[in-house]
């Protein structure tokens, strides 16, 4: 089963280091992982992307919370929540094709932010599943590059996870 | 204003730390020169660096006080990996200074640089690097915290030596705050009454415990709770001594080399009241086997994660043993009753217990058991036993009856070889009138043995109990029962001579080889030469194997017995 863990962490050199270290010491998976500093510049939130059984779930919340630098964690997926993430992807726009990469971008509502004669920057935000289908729909040929955040989400409406 | 290095030593005397264990080098140098100025924390000079963390390792497992290590940096601080990651296998609340390069070298391939976070990171608790000299004192005083409370365990403070020389102000905070670490310590109450009817309900229960029965100091609230149900008691490697081993409820050590009556009666119970323990590879066996029985478990752990990692728990207690046995006994105050027919159960144990499973064979040769039974009865069983990894490590678990908590010092999760002899230097210094036999094999004692000589710097009398049989036995015996006697490298040939080496060290030493011998040489080692260190070189039969013994991948039930006597 897919899950969203998000993490509360005190923003301190080597924080990420112990997390990363716990999934590859223990066997756990690591789909994305993304991390950056809260509103309170003390905090980082990082969110990891896993799958496993209920039991490997159980242990990595268990695992997690052992951590001495963890504030808090909270397996996102177990309620309502929003994801989001966001894509970069450099894509071939010549002859007819930069046409049609305009409307592929629109359609997906992505943006271009970058433009030259024969390349485009998209720029493509929404659930994981969504960019996935941005790439299956073009045509392998004319990707060039692409760079994707991983998944970042949050609980809806009341749900908050704070100090 | 002071030195950082004198702020480390102040740290130090602050948390009552009477004796640390190290080894200076390049980056510790300020701080082993504040270290000479004062006389409150005592240093011991080991020979090597996994011994000072194995014998702070020791002083803490021995006594309820935190054991403390001095080292380094670069290839002091890797010779200690072994003992942090011992300690941290076992829980052993322990703090490890290390020096670093000076903060300005760090990243440059400083001579003697080594990422000292980086790389004992899977194996402490927590670990740190002080970065600015008005963190170094609250930096020590978190590790001290961190690493005594919940479950315990090792905390790394790496100290560049930069920052030893600054000055700065002394501040030691008398209590610490961090929102990020909060253990829980008392048991849900709701959960405590659940486990309470439960062992009310309970037709064939045990009380199986750990070492977190002995790192709780639980020992005593055990012992009452148990002798007030009257159920079974089976203890794991790391529990003896958490419950009289000469009790009648006793049933023996459990798991791979446990009873017949224990490793049954855990596997049969209909409730088991697990607290402490972790339910390992080694205690229950093939967890598949283990699972076939239908029973209903209470597990009492401080750590959550240790709760349903490996048996699926129907009532889990977080919290501090000694509280929640604590709660349990209040409630059993009000009219508690055991089901009548736990008194069927006891025929049934008592059956098991008829099969005589410790019973060894007899041998023209000295065998290994009897050494430590005839060493049970010379140090009347008062005795801090430090064992290596082995077979004699076994043979002492079976043979030697722990009564006390905190006798018995081992490495039981990482099962570290080596371990016995700096063990006895920490035990020591924390227990200075003890009496302190080291049990281990030939092959054991010469992964430490360079530690003769810090032995006999600071007059550590230590009883060296070499259970030598000229073979690497627990290999030996494994591919003597799984590998057609096909005996790999389990051979130690070119062993030195032990006595003399002894000898030469300035200790004393003994071969014993007749089984006669045996007693009087002990009595002997514990009487005339009660103050010195004795070397005692048993030579004993070579084919003694440790029985019962639950093969890798079977279960409990299905133990290879000692042949019919």
């Amino acid at each position: 089963m897919r899950h969203i863990i998000s993490i509360l962490i005190e923003n301190e050199s080597g924080a990420l280091s112990r997390v990363a270290g716990l999934f590859s010491a223990r066997g756990y998976n690591i789909e994305s992982l993304t991390v950056a500093p809260t509103e309170d510049p003390s905090l980082s939130r990082m969110t990891i992307l896993t799958s496993g059984s209920d039991e490997v779930l159980e242990q990595i919340t268990k695992q997690l919370n052992k951590l001495v630098d963890v504030v808090k964690v909270v397996d996102l997926s177990e309620a309502a929540h929003v994801e989001r993430e966001l894509m970069l992807i450099k894509v071939r726009a010549t002859g007819k094709d930069r046409e049609e990469m305009k409307r592929m971008a629109d359609i997906f509502r992505g943006r271009i932010i970058d433009v030259t004669e024969s390349t485009y920057v998209i720029e493509l935000t929404g659930a994981s599943t969504k960019l996935d289908s941005f790439i299956a729909g073009l045509d392998a040929g004319l990707i060039l590059e692409t760079v994707r955040t991983g998944v970042c989400g949050i609980g809806r409406g009341d749900r908050i996870l704070k100090v | 204003m002071i030195s950082g290095a004198e702020i480390v030593i102040r740290c130090l005397q602050e948390e009552k730390v009477d004796c640390v264990f190290g080894y200076p080098g390049g980056s510790v140098l300020h701080i082993y020169d504040a270290l000479f100025k004062q006389d409150e924390v005592k240093h011991i000079l080991v020979r090597h660096e996994q011994a000072a963390v194995h014998a702070a390792d020791a002083y803490s497992r021995s006594s309820q006080r935190v054991g403390v290590a001095l080292v380094t940096s670069g290839p002091g601080v890797t010779n200690t990996v072994t003992g942090i990651a011992t300690a941290y296998m076992d829980s052993i609340p322990m703090v490890v200074l290390c020096g670093q390069v000076p903060t300005q070298y760090i990243g440059q391939d400083a001579f003697q640089e080594c990422d000292t976070v980086g790389i004992t990171r899977p194996c402490v608790k927590h670990n740190f690097l002080v970065k600015d000299v008005k963190d170094l004192a609250i930096t020590i005083k978190k590790a001290f915290h961190i690493a005594a409370t919940g479950r315990p365990g090792p905390v790394v403070v790496d100290i560049p030596k930069d920052i030893t020389a600054q000055m700065c102000e002394f501040d030691y905070p008398k209590t610490i705050q961090m929102r990020s670490y909060n253990p829980v310590v008392k048991g849900h109450l709701g959960q405590i009454k659940k486990a309470v009817q439960m062992l009310q309900e309970a037709k064939r229960p045990i009380i199986y415990t750990g070492g977190g029965v002995i790192l709780s100091d639980a020992a005593d609230k055990l012992t009452q709770l148990a002798r007030k149900l009257d159920f079974p008691v089976t203890n794991t490697l790391m529990g003896l001594g958490g419950y009289p081993a000469t009790d009648r409820q006793f049933v023996g050590m459990l798991g791979m080399h446990g009873t017949f009556e224990a490793n049954n009666a855990m596997h049969y119970a209909d409730v088991i009241l697990a607290v402490g323990a972790r339910f390992d590879d080694r205690v229950i066996g093939n967890p598949e086997h283990f699972g076939s029985e239908k029973r209903r478990v209470i597990h009492i752990d401080i750590d959550p994660s240790s709760i349903s990692k490996r048996v699926k728990v129907d009532v889990p207690i977080v919290g501090n043993v000694p509280d929640v046995l604590d709660e349990m006994l209040k409630l059993m105050d009000g009219g508690f009753r055991t089901d009548p027919e736990v008194a069927d159960w006891w025929k049934q144990i008592d059956e098991w217990r008829g099969r005589k499973s410790l019973a060894y064979r007899q041998s023209e040769h000295i065998m290994p058991q009897f050494v430590v039974e005839k060493l049970y009865e010379v140090t009347g069983g008062e005795a801090f036993i430090t064992s290596d990894v082995g077979q004699h490590q076994m043979f002492a678990a079976q043979y030697y009856k722990f009564d006390k908590p905190r006798r018995w010092i081992n490495s039981g999760g990482l099962g570290t070889m080596g371990v016995g002899l700096p063990y006895g230097m920490g035990v020591l210094m924390a227990n200075p009138e003890a009496q302190v036999a080291c049990i281990t094999g030939e092959g054991s004692i010469q992964m430490c043995i360079q530690e003769m000589s810090t032995c006999k710097q600071y007059g550590f009398p230590i009883k060296i109990i070499n259970l030598n049989n000229g073979m690497l036995g627990m290999v030996r015996q494994w591919q003597e029962m799984f590998y057609s006697k096909r005996y790999s490298q389990s051979y130690v040939t070119s062993l030195p001579d032990f006595v003399k080496l002894a000898e030469a060290y300035g200790h004393v030493g003994m071969k014993i080889e007749k089984p006669e011998d045996v007693e009087p040489a002990l009595r002997k080692a514990f009487t005339e030469h009660k103050d010195d260190l004795v070397f005692m070189d048993f030579i004993i039969d070579p084919g003694a194997n440790v029985f019962p013994m639950v093969a890798a991948g079977k279960g409990l039930t299905e133990m290879i017995l000692a042949e019919e006597l």
